[in-house]
């Protein structure tokens, strides 16, 4: 099997995007319907970013009634926060930060002391108690189900118990699109709209629909150094180690997430034309080219979302 | 291009999942690294092949029980067609996965190992693909491999699944002898089987045609949130957001506002476009009205004719989905039928469906996990509802425990049409 001819993709056409689109809308509308107070997570990356476009329209044209929350870890591509605060204030609506530098500096959560360790899985402690003390019943994310394989496996409405947990082994039933919303207080469902989309699908909306997104995504100049095979941002977060060597190449981000964890790829792309000819080239999933987390383990996923994780 | 749902079905190990990864792999739909580290878990499992299954079974007990436990949703396109793959689980304790993964498919994917043959589950995924209204059938006789690739072998399956389908009244289904772990007759056509002229499964899965006319058919909108801005611009504005669940609706339309049985017109219909003089298929949109009756979240907008019922009362099949409790005549539940929210009291179990006869078993006191039963139902408020054989979505419901808040049963309103049902 000749590994480098695997990958073969066909960009989505309008007619599909069209049906995805209702379809998340739908589920959207579900969710406000039903629950007293749902939240948006949102990063500022472009799943988030085409989650909250399908929202506007899908109570258009009132404005949106859900909170907008962040779980900021301080590793933030300033791009990226820039592009939220523009966004939230355009909206109207109202933005909730959860902060893993305060939660770590109150006490509430210990920072490892390992240089290598990441921020990543100190999100889910500081996710959880900004949906406890906003008593949030419905949280919407952009997770995909072609992401990443336990993710696949995961509900539209996807249940957590009291602990934030998600348990893989016995997930509710989800018929036709009758979802079921009912929970005990201190339990919450996520809801994931795009669950069926796959990135070429995001990314073609975004062009469709021509939605604004942070210029990182876009091939830009930036201060790298190579780290287990990965191009990592140089930046006041993340050093290099001696051995590493810092060079300025044009690059552009796949997914916008912590710094510290986020990789970039070698790119000419400046207009999402060039990102999706780029995208539907490559032959490296979207996790496996830019998130040095999921390296960890096979199952590195699974076990961050069964303790709460996005 | 339309996207297509599809879901596999069969009992376990007759190789579904390495029928989607087979799928996935020759249609180049798997990135390098996603391949690469089946591969090495393959090698770490001291298998002699690439197990392929492992492109789909996600969970960490799944790769180590070298079963699927939970439906896997995946994607992929050619220039023809959009797919999206519901691999199911085979395994009878996981049957209420496979119905899960199966409610929303246009086609079924039946897998028979052709050293078994038909077995009891073979059998009963066909008749939860049939009950929930999934009209195409592809039966894949798997693993040919291992019996010579002879039609000696494919034949009889064939004909007994015919055999199974034709009493389920399945219009549209096809017979494909394949190896799923080699390939032949997955994507590429097999050279092994020169005796099939039927074509590969992609080819057919490419083509076969699951659209229906929407021109024919009454409108139905179930009310899903009613649009207030609170907005000076749009002082005066109400819409009604729903997602067209048959028919059209068009701009200048009478239509009726039920259960409340009031009518009206249509003088708006946005889209997530924008506005538009009409929308079809299951499109999400926000209509306008000419009168200003108190609509709500499940009231449903239908066309004047050929209107749904409107009924506090009516007679369903289940299949129930709960490993704690047993469903009995006198049970209480919660309903959620359209966008509508409801109690349902369950006034009759009439009987259990023999999955080997299709033929009703009476006396039936209770429905245990897994069980297809027939009840009559009583609900708190009227429902407005088809036959589940005439319109999936406002055929079919869902229970839930009024404690647990587990989602207890999948309902379809109306007979199942085969068998002992096929009549009443
Ligand atoms: N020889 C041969 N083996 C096959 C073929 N298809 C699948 N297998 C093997 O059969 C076993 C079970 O395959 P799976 O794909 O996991 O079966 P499944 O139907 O998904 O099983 P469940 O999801 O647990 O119900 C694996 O060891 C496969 O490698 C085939 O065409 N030929
Ligand atoms: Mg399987």
């Amino acid at each position: 099997m000749n590994a480098s001819t695997t990958y073969k993709p066909v960009l989505p056409d309008a007619g599909q995007l069209r049906a995805l689109e209702s379809e998340s809308i739908h589920i959207i509308r579900e969710g406000i319907a039903e629950f007293d107070r749902p939240c948006l997570l949102f990063s500022g990356g472009k799943d988030s970013i085409v989650m909250l476009h399908l929202a506007v329209k899908a109570v258009a044209p009132a404005r949106l009634p859900v909170s907008v929350v962040h779980i900021d870890t301080g590793h933030n591509f300033p791009e990226a926060i820039e592009y939220r605060d523009r966004t939230v204030e355009r909206l109207g609506v109202e933005l909730i930060v959860g902060s893993v530098p305060d939660a770590i500096a109150s006490g509430r959560i210990p920072e490892s002391t390992d240089p290598g360790a990441s921020r990543n899985r100190l999100q889910t402690p500081v996710l959880l108690d900004t949906i406890r003390s906003n008593n949030f019943g419905a949280v919407y994310g952009g997770a995909r189900r072609d992401e990443e394989r336990s993710r696949a496996k995961e509900r539209v409405y996807s249940f957590r118990d009291e602990f934030g947990q998600w348990d893989p082994k016995n997930q509710r039933p989800e018929l036709w699109s009758l979802f079921n919303g009912f929970i005990h207080p201190g339990q919450h469902i996520r809801v994931f709209p795009i669950s069926n989309w796959t990135e070429l699908d995001v990314w073609q909306y975004i062009a469709d629909q021509e939605i604004e997104i942070p210029s990182i995504y876009f091939a830009h100049e930036r201060e790298v150094f190579e780290r287990d095979g990965m191009l990592m941002a140089a930046s006041e977060f993340l050093r290099p180690t001696a051995g590493e060597v810092v060079t300025t190449q044009m690059v552009r981000f796949r997914t916008v997430g912590d710094m510290t964890v986020t990789a970039a790829v070698p790119s000419t792309a400046t207009t999402l034309e060039q990102v999706i000819a780029e995208i539907a080239a490559t032959h490296t999933s979207e996790r496996g080219a830019s998130r040095a987390d999921d390296r960890t383990s096979d199952a590195a996923m699974e076990d961050r979302k069964r303790e709460g994780y996005f | 291009m339309e996207l297509l749902r599809l879901a596999t079905a069969g009992s376990v190990d007759d190789g579904k999942s390495t029928l989607i990864g087979r799928l996935l792999y020759d249609s180049k739909a798997i990135y390098d690294d996603i391949l690469k580290s089946a591969e090495q878990v393959s090698r770490r499992q001291s298998a002699e092949y690439l197990n392929l299954a492992l492109l789909t079974d996600g969970l960490r007990a799944e790769r180590e029980q070298g079963i699927t436990i939970d439906v896997a949703y995946r994607y992929f396109a050619t220039p023809r067609r959009k797919f999206i793959l519901a691999d199911t689980p085979g395994h009878v304790q996981y049957t209420r996965n496979m119905v899960t993964g199966a409610s929303t498919a246009d086609l079924a994917l039946i897998m028979v190992d052709a050293r078994n043959g038909v077995l009891e589950q073979s059998r009963r995924h066909a008749v939860i693909a049939s009950l929930l209204g999934i009209r195409h059938m592809v039966v894949c006789v798997n693993k040919m491999d291992l019996v010579d690739f002879s039609y000696d072998a494919f034949a009889p399956i064939r004909d007994e699944f015919r055999g199974i389908l034709n009493d389920l009244n399945v219009e549209n289904a096809h017979f494909i002898p394949m190896s799923a772990l080699d390939g032949d007759n997955v994507v590429e056509e097999s050279a092994r089987m020169p005796w099939h002229t039927g074509g590969p499964l992609l080819a057919y899965l490419e083509q076969v045609d699951v659209t229906y006319d929407p021109g024919e058919r009454p409108l139905r909108l179930p009310v899903q949130y009613v649009i207030r801005p609170m907005r000076h611009e749009y002082h005066d504005y109400r819409g009604y957001a729903g997602t067209v669940a048959d028919g059209i609706v068009k701009v200048g339309q009478d239509v009726e506002i039920l259960p409340s049985g009031k009518t009206t017109q249509v003088i708006a219909v946005e889209t997530p476009d924008g506005e538009a003089d009409q929308a079809s298929g299951p499109v999400a949109v926000t209509v306008r009205l000419a009168d200003d009756f108190d609509i709500s979240r499940g009231d449903m907008i239908s066309s004047l004719d050929r209107a749904p019922r409107t009924t506090q009362n009516f007679d369903a099949t289940i299949c129930w989905m709960s490993d704690t409790n047993l469903l009995r005549e006198g049970t209480t539940l919660r309903i959620k039928h359209t966008t509508r929210i409801a109690r349902a009291l369950i006034t009759s179990l009439s009987s259990r469906i023999d999955i080997n006869t299709l033929s009703a078993q009476p006396d039936c006191a209770e429905l245990k996990l897994n069980e297809i039963g027939r009840v009559s139902i009583r609900t708190s408020t009227p429902l407005v509802c088809d036959d589940y054989t005439y319109n999936r979505t406002t055929g079919s419901f869902i229970l839930i425990d009024e404690s647990t808040n587990e989602t207890v049963a999948a309902g379809m309103i109306g007979s199942p049409g085969f068998g002992d049902f096929a009549s009443s």
